[in-house]
């Protein structure tokens, strides 16, 4: 601290959280994963590695699927950011959500609301996708506890879920 | 009323954990609560000769904590008493905690915590087991062993001596692992005199931690409360380094007159400070019949126990009486020892010694296989343990396993014969840039605690009968990701007759629950699982003898039954504690007897495919077949094979803790390579299951026995890919680039390297 | 230990124009800030120096892929995402659009920028040997003017570049090829894991085979040197050359002099050249296999 010569100043930053405004006083470099822990009482965003490696702090910042412990506070100003909470509409759980509590996607629960999200933005880019597609997406989540393979069911499982309850929009 | 056990119930907190609901310890904040940082040692060896704090810093707003401000004994109470909570005088390893730091400002702390030096004066320091067995530095008594067994059958030197005998001996090492829980540890603690103490934290053995606190503070049972936090996952590495941090923790909120403190690590510190599985080296000798059938066993098992004693005679212990194998072999010896060097302590990680020796023992049996021209398959099977054969540890298998039969539909189900045919082929065309192989490993692991360890224990778990058929089981038993309160809900469930719903699991908090023991050694399950089962029968039972319930009931009946019973008497609890089932006898002293009340059994196969431009081992296929007893929800059980399997996977063939005079230098998950989605192969689960008499339903054990096999049959399928003996693991794809050079080079072929 | 947070002044100029006044004010104070894939790992792990950062995440004027009958040009925030998503990217230079894949992971993937991949100067980086090999030009500007480069001379050492400290990464040029010929892109890179793996050997080769021998190869190694490698002594051991064991030898011992790998946390220096030689015999052979 004694050799700093650099201040920050704190400054207001105004985003969208789960489609509501919020203005956070933050110091400019604070991570997006504290603002939204600590500032917004939003802990369903988890910390794994603070180093971008785990994916437990992943969120939606402007659609893409990011880790938001490597990301500034002063650089979502003005950003669409979507997070765990936001997940479930009106008391119920999204398909992949469903999922993973039908084909055992969690065990200790710490990487999975990143998983989930990560499961999430893989249906949205391959609603049916291949095993590869699906390893692929997940692989910047890990995991310790379950060996990913009733991940890759749950996956699969929203993603039959979802083309079914499509299919029903459909017809 | 349908049974759940043998169902696939969802797991009872599952919603909150796909929710983000679910309230770990660093999702908890409290009034007035401040923030802890340690400050540790850089040095491996050496004596504390000073303190100091730079200038410029508002040290009087910080509370500091040192060994002198602790107010009861500075010893963490675990088997010896020879770790402290805070080095005072002599630092035994890098990263030991030294000085406590806390303030309400988190950034102010954890910079105020760069700016504390212990100045130390060095002394010389060892790292490896020959140098802490030569003794040169003394760490622990005269000879630097932490603990040393003896378990012998038989005659071994007059077998050796037997003439005709192949021999065949063997070196192998395995490296340290980090448990690598996804949720770094962390703990709050709230402090005072004449308040007491409570934490909450990440931990697996709210007593342990609770044992630990009291001589800490000089406080009695009543005046220490431990309260465990939804655990981000466990793996053995929150069973014994919780109670330091718990302690630095309230240490810490004592100085600042009873705050809540919270002391949280980032994933640096969790690595570079906490334990890790044990590194071993194991030494083998087999004399052998041509025929295959194995004479005699001497082996010398030893692991690094680092610089505290900690739990490392009990991972010795496993590991020692797994490390004949599964093998009927008439006369054995091994002998292990934990030694004592400048590495922060090892610990318990899943397995628990037996993977280390396991991987020995598997391995080694390629070698014996080779010496008298048998299969990998062959040599098994003519040596598998059975019903009525005698274990290293004279033990009568009782369990009614046919373990060739459980080789043979791992066998099956991998294809195995005919993909060795198949590759074969593959590996002789000259034009192919892979190489392909396929190896198998037999094992298996004991249940429980061992020996007299469950008798010592004498685990007690509750059940509270509530308004409407509701209960609610008591137990310290944790909830770390492995289902401990869905199959409790589903053994509690089953017997008392009501719905899996009517049941919920009482957060494990020592001023509410019993001792249930703690959440290790594939315990929970087989063992607290029997007295759930019983202490929720005694609720029926008790119904009954109050005339209330009759021989058969409906849901509604028992729930009517319990109001009435709750109305007449206010309260309905039901307490069951351990008995060994009759004939379990052991003896502490000769290491001999019944070493664990049952065992899983299992056989495990690999597939490899080995990039011979890179070599990379890629996994290609993984069938993990075992007997587990009855399984009590198939969903959890297949995840916790899948989950072993994979912790294995990484242990293997991707997790080296890279050591710099005793400091781990790989630290971050960039450099500590972890399995990812993308790195494992279909895993392919399958149970065998033979009912054990004495576990709840007839469960035993699954939590550790996945993690045995896999490093064996993965190298051993590495070896029938390329034809080299790689001893050691992981088996980094530079460790195989030299293996297949050297292997060129000795058949005479041009070397560039 | 993380490091100090309130000595960590940060600012997002509204232009491009801002963020070059601010950069010429004070030569060195400001250091540019994009994706923070590298820069927030190095905060977090106080390994950071305190200062100044200037965020260029949101400037328009470095953003986007523009294609022309020449030229990809690349904005140097283009994300590794976008750069996956291109068509023309994916189809003209697979070897980039490999490395955009085989970089971090999809989370890593939507915030890390072409531009902070090259400024890192990280000697392990993925994309630089692709933006070797195709001969990529990158354009640095200032307050006073702008200048393009040839990106194979931009490193000049380790974390040492052809940079002005006043100077940030606009876009990076790449020409287009002639699509009348067929080219052999030839990409691997070897990682301590699949995915979320920092590059242990990687290599970006191309070339094309005219009347049985090769021409206009480009061999580009990284994490074998200081810096991405263009490997002059492959490119010229192949040139002009045709098929043959005596070409393969010659290519796997001018690799073995091109590149000075060192031992290091993840890798040994044995493993490299060995793996490196490797690479460059399976590129020999990927190159005339297309003509066989
Ligand atoms: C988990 C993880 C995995 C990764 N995997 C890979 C991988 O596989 N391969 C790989 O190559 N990299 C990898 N990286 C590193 C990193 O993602 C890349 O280097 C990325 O391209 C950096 O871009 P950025 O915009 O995030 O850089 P930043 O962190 O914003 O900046 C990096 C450097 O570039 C400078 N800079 C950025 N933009 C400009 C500009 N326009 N002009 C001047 N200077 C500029 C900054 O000052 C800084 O010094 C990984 C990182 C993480 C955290
Ligand atoms: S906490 Fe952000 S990736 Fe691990
Ligand atoms: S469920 Fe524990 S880390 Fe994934």
């Amino acid at each position: 601290m004694s050799d700093a010569e650099a201040r920050a100043e704190r400054l207001a930053v105004t985003f969208t959280v789960n489609g509501v405004e919020k203005t956070v006083e933050t110091l400019p470099m604070k991570r997006l994963l504290d603002v939204l822990r600590e500032d917004l009482a939003l802990t369903g965003t988890k910390e794994g590695c603070g180093e971008g490696e785990c994916g437990a702090c992943s969120v939606f910042v402007d659609g893409r699927l990011v880790n938001s412990c490597l990301i500034p506070a002063l650089q979502v100003e003005g950003s669409r950011v979507d997070t765990i909470e936001g997940l479930a509409r009106g008391g119920e759980l999204h398909a992949v959500q469903r999922a993973f509590l039908e084909a055992g996607g969690a065990q200790c629960g710490i990487c999975t609301p990143g998983m989930v999200l990560a499961a999430v933005d893989v249906l949205r880019k391959h609603p049916n996708p291949t095993d590869e597609q699906v390893r692929e997406g997940l692989a910047g989540n890990l995991c310790r506890c379950t060996g990913y393979m009733k991940i890759f069911d749950s996956v699969m499982t929203a993603a039959l879920a979802i083309a079914s309850r499509d299919g029903e929009g459909a017809a | 009323m349908g049974r759940t056990v043998g169902t696939s119930a969802p797991r009872k907190e599952g919603v909150d954990k796909v929710t983000g609901a679910a309230r770990y310890v660093d999702d908890l904040v409290m009034d007035g609560m401040i923030h802890g940082v340690t400050v540790r040692s850089r040095v491996a060896h050496g004596r504390i000769t000073g303190i100091r704090f730079d200038p410029g810093f508002p040290w009087d707003e910080i509370v500091v904590v040192t060994a002198a401000d602790i107010p009861g004994r500075n010893m963490v109470t675990m088997i010896e008493e020879d770790q402290p909570f805070l080095a005072a005088d002599l630092i035994k390893h890098p990263e030991e905690p030294v000085v406590l730091l806390a303030h309400a400002d988190r950034d102010l702390v954890i910079e105020a915590a760069k700016h504390v030096h212990i100045e130390v004066e060095e002394l010389p320091a060892i790292f490896s087991i020959d140098d802490g067995l030569a003794a040169d530095v003394r760490l622990f008594k005269d000879d630097n062993v932490l603990k040393r067994f003896l378990i012998e059958k038989g005659d071994v030197d007059a077998a050796f001596a037997e003439p005709g005998l192949v021999v065949v001996e063997g070196e192998y090492e395995t490296g340290a692992q980090e448990q690598l829980y996804l949720e770094a540890m962390g703990m709050i603690a709230v402090a005072a005199p004449g308040k007491g103490v409570t934490v909450w934290g990440s931990l697996q053995c709210p007593y342990y931690v609770h044992k630990a606190l009291k001589p800490l503070f000089g406080l009695g049972d009543g005046e220490v409360r431990v309260i465990q936090a939804v655990t981000g996952g466990g793996f053995g590495g929150k069973e014994e380094y919780p109670s330091l941090i718990a302690g630095h923790a309230a240490l810490l909120s004592w100085k600042a007159g009873g705050v809540p403190v919270k002391v949280i690590y980032d994933r640096a510190e969790d690595m570079v400070a906490t334990t890790k599985r044990h590194p071993s080296r194991t030494r083998i000798r087999t004399a052998v019949k041509p025929d295959g059938e194995l004479v005699a066993m001497d082996v010398v098992f030893d692991i690094d126990g680092g610089a505290y004693a900690t739990l490392s005679a009990v991972v010795l212990s496993r590991g020692a009486i797994h490390a004949a194998g599964p093998y009927r072999c008439p006369n054995s010896r091994i002998h292990a020892r934990a030694v004592a060097t400048n590495h922060p302590p090892h610990g318990a990680f899943r397995g628990f010694g037996a993977p280390q020796s396991c991987f020995a023992y598997e391995r080694h049996m390629e070698r014996v296989a080779e010496a008298v021209g048998l299969s990998s398959v062959a040599i098994r099977r003519k040596n598998l343990l059975g019903p009525g054969d005698l274990t290293a540890t004279s033990q009568v298998v009782e369990d009614q396993i046919d373990f060739p039969a459980l080789l043979d539909q791992a066998l099956e189900a991998s294809d195995f014969e005919a993909k060795r045919a198949a590759f074969a082929k593959h590996n002789a065309d000259p034009a192919s840039h892979t190489r392909k192989g396929i190896g198998v490993a037999t094992f298996y692991h004991g249940g429980g605690f061992t020996g007299s360890g469950e008798v010592h224990l004498a685990s007690v778990v509750g059940v509270e009968a509530l308004r409407g058929g509701r209960a609610r089981v008591l137990a310290a038993s944790t909830e770390i990701g492995q289902g401990t309160n869905t199959i409790f809900s589903q053994i509690a469930s089953d017997a008392l007759g009501v719905p899996y719903e009517w049941v919920e699991v009482a957060a494990p908090d020592t001023g509410r629950v019993p001792n249930s023991g703690p959440t290790v050694a594939s315990r929970t399950c087989m063992v607290v699982g029997k007295l759930v089962q019983d202490a929720a029968g005694a609720v029926v039972t008790t119904l009954r003898k109050a005339g209330l319930l009759g021989e058969e009931h409906t849901p509604e009946q028992l729930a009517a039954a319990v109001d009435s019973y709750l109305e007449r008497f206010g309260e309905l609890r039901t307490f069951s504690q351990y008995k060994p089932p009759a004939g379990i006898v052991w003896d502490d002293k000769t290491y001999r007897g019944a070493a664990y009340a049952a065992y899983g059994w299992a056989a495990y196969v690999a597939e490899v495919e080995v990039d011979l431009v890179t070599y990379e081992p890629h996994l290609r296929g993984f069938w993990a077949v075992q007997d587990i007893g009855t399984v009590i929800n198939p969903l959890l059980a297949a995840g916790q094979v899948e989950g072993g399997v994979t912790q294995a996977i990484g242990w293997a063939l991707f997790e080296e803790v890279r050591w710099r005079e005793g400091r781990m230098i790989n630290n971050q998950l960039t450099n500590y390579i972890i399995p990812t989605a993308a790195d494992v192969p279909p895993i392919h689960v399958a149970f065998a299951p033979v009912p054990f008499a004495h576990g709840p339903s007839g469960a035993k054990g699954v939590g550790e026995l996945p993690m045995d096999g896999p490093a064996p049959a993965i190298v051993n399928a590495i070896e029938d890919a390329l034809g080299i003996d790689v001893r050691r693991v992981p088996a980094l794809p530079e460790v195989v680039m030299e293996a297949v050079l050297a292997k060129r080079a000795a058949a005479g072929e041009v070397q560039h390297v | 230990m993380r490091s100090y947070l309130p000595a960590f002044a940060c600012k997002a100029p509204a232009s491009l124009d801002e963020a070059l006044v601010t950069l010429a004010s004070e030569p060195g104070k400001w250091t540019p800030l994009a994706g923070g894939t590298d820069l927030m790992v190095l905060f977090e792990s106080g390994k950071l120096p305190p200062g100044h950062f200037l965020s260029l995440w949101k400037l328009p004027e470095l953003r986007g892929i523009e294609v022309t009958d020449d030229a990809i040009t690349l904005g140097a925030l283009t994300t590794y995402a976008e750069v996956r998503e291109h068509a023309t990217v994916a189809f003209e230079l697979p070897m980039l659009a490999a490395a955009a894949r085989e970089s971090g992971a999809i989370a890593i993937q939507g915030r890390g920028t072409l531009g902070g991949n090259i400024m890192n100067a990280s000697p392990a980086a993925d994309s630089p040997p692709a933006l070797v090999a195709y001969d990529a030009e990158i354009e640095l500007v200032r307050a006073s003017g702008a200048r393009w480069v040839r990106y194979r001379d931009f490193h000049t050492g380790y974390k040492v570049m052809d940079r002005a400290p006043d100077e940030i990464l606009r876009r990076i040029r790449i020409p287009r090829r002639d699509p009348g010929q067929h080219w052999v892109h030839f990409y691997r890179k070897v990682g301590t894991r699949r995915f979320q793996a920092i590059t242990k050997v990687g290599i970006a080769a191309i070339g094309r085979v005219e009347g049985g021998v090769a021409r206009d190869v480009r061999v580009a190694f990284t994490s074998v040197a200081p810096t991405v490698l263009a490997a002059a002594r492959t490119e010229a051991a192949l040139e002009g050359q045709a098929f043959g064991p005596g070409l393969v030898a010659a290519a796997r011992a001018a690799t073995r002099a091109d590149v000075t790998p060192i031992d290091d946390i993840r890798s040994t220096e044995r493993y490299r050249h060995q793996v490196a030689e490797n690479l460059a015999d399976s590129f020999v052979h990927a190159l005339f296999a297309q003509k066989a």
